[in-house]
């Protein structure tokens, strides 16, 4: 072994290592109230961003056997704010507005004319649950395509008959498996399942799913994401 | 073996000790902001934990215990979420660079368990719980140690995987049916937790245990006056 090191010496390259370890501390930016809301968004951010990313369009979200069926009694409702905005079945129209070529008032019977797809898929929601349904409806693609939607725009927009309010990226809103859903379980939507139309989207949680549909607008540019997006929620939240 | 070590004449007394250099840089940087992130993500998955503690049917909804929000990070489930998703990626980036260097730095070959090691895992069970003889001791870590920080590991990357198949079952689909679907993915991110936990209170009473010139090895690298002798 070679000669001793004398113990200043050691004390002093102790010192050097220990202040290599400082770049740890910079963690401590997440203690400092002004800056941990614009990191934390941040770190929300990149993951979306992320998750965009590992979106792939034609990956389809695995189907299941009717016997894996949640019953439909078990089929949770979480709505926001009522089971039943008092929706007017026989007046109900969707209001189509933004870069389409045919907006206007769309009824529930030129909806039930595109091709019907009836799909058994997993709903996630943010809290942790899961269920098994049975879904029915128009794609949503099919009717971008009905009514000349800028498929370049970048969002579709909803609201709903309860002032819930969502937003898609194109990319969700065009996947395969993306209803506009007015059927559950081979019956008309019931009205706490959102009645006469809902979002059904098997790539994405639970909350993107809104209810009682009434506007559809096609946008690149959002005024507000979202009902829980707007209050910090994930905006993309793919599954 | 890459350890380095050096003797220490003191100026005063002229007594010589030895001082190991035990931890790289790269692995001591891992530790502490792993330290951290893991606090966060175990806190902030408890308060996501909370907004449906159940493993069970949400109807009817039976849960399984009601952790108090005092324990959890975030405050509501939308805070959670944000310290998770942000953190994930700091833990992921850690465990990446942790893996990374032991793998091309060699210096694995410390830390990581064996089948050599499995004959002296039982001598050291039975010193530490069962007040046998001390085995005695050649190297930085025992083969106990070696099984638990292996398994820390282990752990580690599964909390990645399970988590993985929860945030993304679509994406991940192969991943989540490999755990048994969303529903046992979920299941188990939440019990290698609680195996993560395990292990951090066993190292934490050891590090009391094994005094201050230990702890000081993962804050400088260098441990003063090991218990082994390298020569």
């Amino acid at each position: 072994m070679s000669s001793p090191t004398d113990s200043r010496k050691f004390k002093s390259i102790n010192r050097r290592e220990l202040l290599k370890l400082t770049p740890v501390l910079g963690l401590g930016a997440f203690a400092i109230p002004k800056l941990q809301v614009p990191l934390l968004n941040a770190g929300l951010g990149f993951s979306d961003w992320a998750s965009a990313k590992l979106f792939r369009s034609g990956h389809l979200a695995p189907t299941f056997a009717d016997s894996d069926l949640t019953p439909f009694a078990r089929f949770p409702i979480n709505d926001y704010d009522v089971d039943d905005p008092g929706i007017d079945l026989d007046k109900w129209t969707l209001t189509v507005t933004g870069a389409v070529q045919k907006p206007g008032d769309y009824t529930l019977a030129q909806i039930q004319e595109l091709p019907k797809v009836r799909q058994n898929t997993r709903h996630v929601c943010v809290e942790g649950w899961d269920v098994i349904g049975r879904f029915g409806g128009a794609r949503l693609a099919d009717f971008l395509k009905a009514i000349g939607a800028d498929t370049t725009a970048r969002f579709v927009a909803v609201e709903c008959a309860d002032d819930y309010y969502e937003s898609l990226d194109m990319a969700a809103a065009t996947h395969l498996q993306t209803l506009l859903c007015y059927e559950m379980y081979d019956q008309p939507l019931t009205r706490e399942h959102g009645a006469p139309l809902r979002l059904q989207i098997p790539t994405k949680i639970g909350y993107k799913q809104a209810k009682y549909l009434t506007h559809l607008k096609v946008t690149s540019v959002l005024q507000r994401v979202g009902y829980w997006e707007d209050q910090g929620y994930s905006e993309f939240y793919g599954l | 073996m890459n350890t380095r070590a050096i003797t220490i004449e003191d100026v005063k007394s002229g007594e010589v000790t030895q001082a190991v250099y035990e931890h790289p840089f790269i692995i001591r940087l891992c530790h502490w902001v792993n330290a951290v992130s893991l606090f966060v993500m175990v806190g902030s998955g408890l308060q996501i934990f909370r907004a449906f503690p159940s493993f069970g049917a949400k109807i009817p909804q039976k849960d399984l215990i009601n952790w108090p929000r005092s324990l959890a990070l975030g405050g509501w489930l939308g805070g959670a979420l944000q310290w998770h998703l942000t953190f994930m990626w700091i833990y992921i980036a850690t465990g990446l660079l942790y893996v990374g260097y032991q793998v091309f730095s060699g210096n694995y070959k410390q830390v990581l368990f064996v089948r050599r090691n499995i004959p002296g895992l039982w001598p050291m069970v039975r010193h530490y719980f069962l007040f046998g003889p001390k085995p005695p001791v050649r190297e930085a870590y025992n083969p106990l140690q070696k099984h638990a920080y292996t398994s820390a590991i282990v752990l580690g990357g599964l909390s990645v995987l399970t988590g993985v198949a929860i945030w993304k079952p679509v994406q991940f689909s192969w991943l989540a049916w490999l755990m048994g679907g969303f529903h046992w993915a979920r299941l188990s991110h939440f019990l290698i937790m609680w195996a993560l936990l395990a292990f951090v209170f066993g190292h934490l009473v050891m590090v009391v245990l094994h005094g201050w010139n230990n702890f000081v090895s993962m804050l400088t690298g260098w441990k003063k006056q090991p218990e082994y002798r390298l020569e």
